[in-house]
């Protein structure tokens, strides 16, 4: 018992995401209407990201600002499997083509593509949730870390896919749905998905998903492999040539960010009913670095904490105050950037040592870190001494 | 392309090819800027764009006034709006750099976030001051029309006008890179920033001066892109995404890769898209730029940097 606590990263972790646990569970969904808890789903669907930007960023020292891309992958494979579902030649008999979703047939498409046909299958489209984000990002991350390229080159080349995919998606209306994405999705294998019931349940389904991403990051990074992250981010070289394949690694926590990204994008599309390309593009992709960062880039569950909370505030902010959003969001990334690196999960947890130094060695060794966090300076201390 | 004569392609090329020049002119004038601070420095402005929005706002500033004094003043506005877009912009980065960028100079990523963040209240700053409505500035008589070369090719003015600025300025940067005492001690800190310290070289101060210049040169773009479209508040970030690409594919800290890639990109998304669609021409461009950088990464042109 003992041992399978310090594997997810000693008791405090645990409490925090059994105290996540709850409060999702049970105190949301008691006192909110569903309409308010289908938004929060909606929110948690980013903290899927936000965990995966922690492993892939915060550990492994890749920033990438293409998250949006797997994200949207995920989200628009599930969302063609809806669409296939929702488009029934009954449903859709006032077509010219009836049997095709309507927006193909808008745009005088007259036969399914084939890329489309596989998606007729429930089992290949949940297959093909994890498994296409995860071969676009091993292909990236292969063709780019073998070949030793990272940081601010990395992450300009993924941006740069992020901003193609979206251009791709929206120039090709007829196979894609264009800027509106693949809208009025209606039932998932005969279960309509939009009454309250199936929004409860699709929540519920979301947040356990989410916490045992939260189980899997922090056993990751807790395990031996999450201490060469580390040891790799700070010190690549070292770490290459005591023997380790660097770049498999990388390409290996990528991958994992990306998978993570993917599911959440599958599970956006089931509670919120559409995808499009807004979620893919630049912006959204590196507001999910905000996420990740405003929370925490060190802690699994800060991240997720903060992904929901900046969406949270987002949506409450920029309804009502629409002028001052951009500018707190701006403020906010040059406050955390330059002034909390750790973001909340540091702030809470320099208070808790404050509070309660006995407690300090319990913590997770990623919070009682100094602020090296993006790999970069050569003179970085290694931190994985004690 | 069985429908078109010989002289009618060479036309259509000849045309495409200058409409791909106005938008090389925007990518030039832009990585221009952000290549000398990312070669030197390894950061990543993404708040880019806002200067260059910035530079075209003092422009339609300038040209709102200079439209008040009378026909005179609106015809020789434009010199006075170049300088005052540089000044202007080259002061907001020096601002920049010295109480924020500064403190990120080992955190590369950390400084693209932050720039990021500084864009975004930039724009929030424009779209209240200025409006959400693009504003197009009051152009100067000389600037309009344009120059018949055959019946069938016609060549606006605007566009050689900014591709004179634009030749202009580059050249510039080169002789101040390439022929001035500070353009040494640039390329030294750029190629060993420890050696160049201690051979008495003060690199805080060449780091400032080379941030707001940079900045300042976006200034000076911004100026010129009010001759060919209108500005809007967002108008500097659509550009952005490519720009980077410009400068990572010429390669970090090699002028002369910018200016061919620059070229590449542009020529080939605006010749490209006479065919295609205007998407996929960009998107078949952008994807075979990220494939090359990802088969060669150190761009078109590499030069030796101690890191």
């Amino acid at each position: 018992m003992q041992r399978f606590i310090k594997a997810f990263g000693g008791p405090t972790v645990l409490i925090q995401i059994a105290i996540i646990a709850a409060i999702l569970m049970v105190l949301l969904p008691a006192t909110t209407e569903i309409f308010r808890l289908n938004l929060f789903g909606k929110y948690l669907t980013y903290a899927f990201v936000a965990v995966g930007l922690v492993l892939c960023w915060g550990y492994g020292g890749i920033l990438s600002l293409g998250q949006g891309v797997f994200f949207g992958l995920g989200g628009y494979c599930m969302a063609m499997f809806l669409k296939l579902e929702a488009s029934t030649p009954e449903a859709t008999k006032i077509q010219t083509t009836p049997g095709i979703p309507d927006f193909m047939d808008w745009n005088q498409i007259t036969e399914l593509p084939w890329f489309w046909e596989p998606f007729h299958s429930f089992a290949f489209t949940v297959f093909a949730v994890v498994a296409v984000p995860a071969f676009f990002a091993w292909l990236i991350g292969y063709a780019m870390f073998k070949r030793r390229v990272g940081g601010v080159y990395f992450a300009i080349i993924t941006q740069a896919i992020a901003v193609i995919l979206t251009i791709l998606i929206v120039g090709q209306q007829g196979y894609t749905g264009g800027i509106n994405g693949i809208t009025d999705l209606r039932t998932l294998l005969g279960w309509d998905i939009r009454t309250d019931g199936a929004k409860y349940l699709l929540y519920y389904a979301c947040c356990v998903a989410l916490l045992l991403c939260l189980l899997v990051g922090n056993f990751i990074i807790n395990s031996r492999f999450g201490r060469l992250l580390i040891a790799m981010r700070d010190q690549e070289d070292r770490v290459r040539f005591s023997g380790y394949d660097v770049a498999n690694m990388k390409v290996f926590v990528f991958v994992m960010a990306s998978v993570f990204a993917a599911i959440g994008g599958a599970f956006f599309t089931l509670q919120v009913g559409f995808m499009s390309p807004t979620f893919i593009g630049a912006v959204a992709s590196i507001e999910m670095v905000v996420f990740c960062a405003v929370g925490g880039r060190l802690s699994i569950v800060g991240a997720a904490c903060g992904a929901f909370i900046v969406s949270w505030a987002k949506t409450s902010l920029s309804d009502s105050f629409p002028q001052i959003w951009p500018v707190v969001m701006g403020a906010l990334f040059i406050g955390v950037v330059m002034f909390f690196p750790r973001g909340l999960a540091g702030l809470v947890s320099d208070y808790g040592s404050k509070l309660m130094p006995g407690r300090k060695s319990q913590s997770k060794p990623s919070t009682d870190k100094p602020d090296t966090a993006s790999r970069s300076s050569a003179g970085a201390t290694p931190q994985e001494q004690a | 392309m069985g429908d078109f004569t010989a002289q009618e392609l060479t036309a259509i090329f000849v045309m495409q090819g200058f409409s791909g020049l106005s938008l090389f002119c925007v990518f030039l004038l832009m990585a221009l800027g952000l290549a000398i601070i990312f070669g030197q420095m390894g950061v990543i402005n993404m708040a880019h764009g806002e200067f260059l929005t910035l530079g075209a706002y003092i422009t339609y500033l300038v040209s709102y006034q200079a439209a008040e004094w009378g026909a005179t003043a609106l015809t020789w506005y434009f010199p006075v709006a170049i300088v005052a877009a540089f000044i202007g912009t080259f002061a907001l980065g020096y601002l920049v750099e010295r109480f924020m960028i500064r403190y990120l100079y080992n955190r590369p990523l950390d400084t693209l976030l932050a720039t990021w963040g500084l864009g975004l209240i930039l724009q929030q700053v424009f779209r209240s001051v200025f409006g959400p409505r693009e504003k197009t500035v009051t152009m100067p008589d000389w600037l309009l029309g344009s120059y018949r070369a055959t019946d069938m090719i016609d060549i606006p003015l605007n566009g050689l006008f900014i591709l004179v600025i634009t030749l202009v300025l580059t050249l510039a940067l080169f002789a101040l890179l390439y022929r001035s005492r500070w353009g040494i001690k640039v390329r030294a800190t750029t190629q060993n920033r420890s050696m160049a310290n201690a051979a008495g070289i003060n690199t805080d101060r060449v780091d400032r001066l080379t941030f707001a210049l940079g900045c300042g040169i976006a200034g000076v773009a911004g100026a010129a892109f009010t001759t060919i479209a209108s500005t809007g508040p967002t108008t500097g970030s659509l550009y952005i995404v490519d720009t980077f690409l410009v400068v990572v594919f010429g390669g970090a800290a090699s002028l002369l890769g910018t200016v061919v890639s620059a070229f590449g990109i542009a020529q080939s998304q605006s010749i490209l898209s006479f065919f295609w669609s205007g998407s996929m021409a960009k998107v078949f461009t952008l994807l075979t730029v990220v494939v090359i950088l990802m088969l060669r990464p150190q761009g078109l042109f590499a030069s030796k940097v101690r890191r």
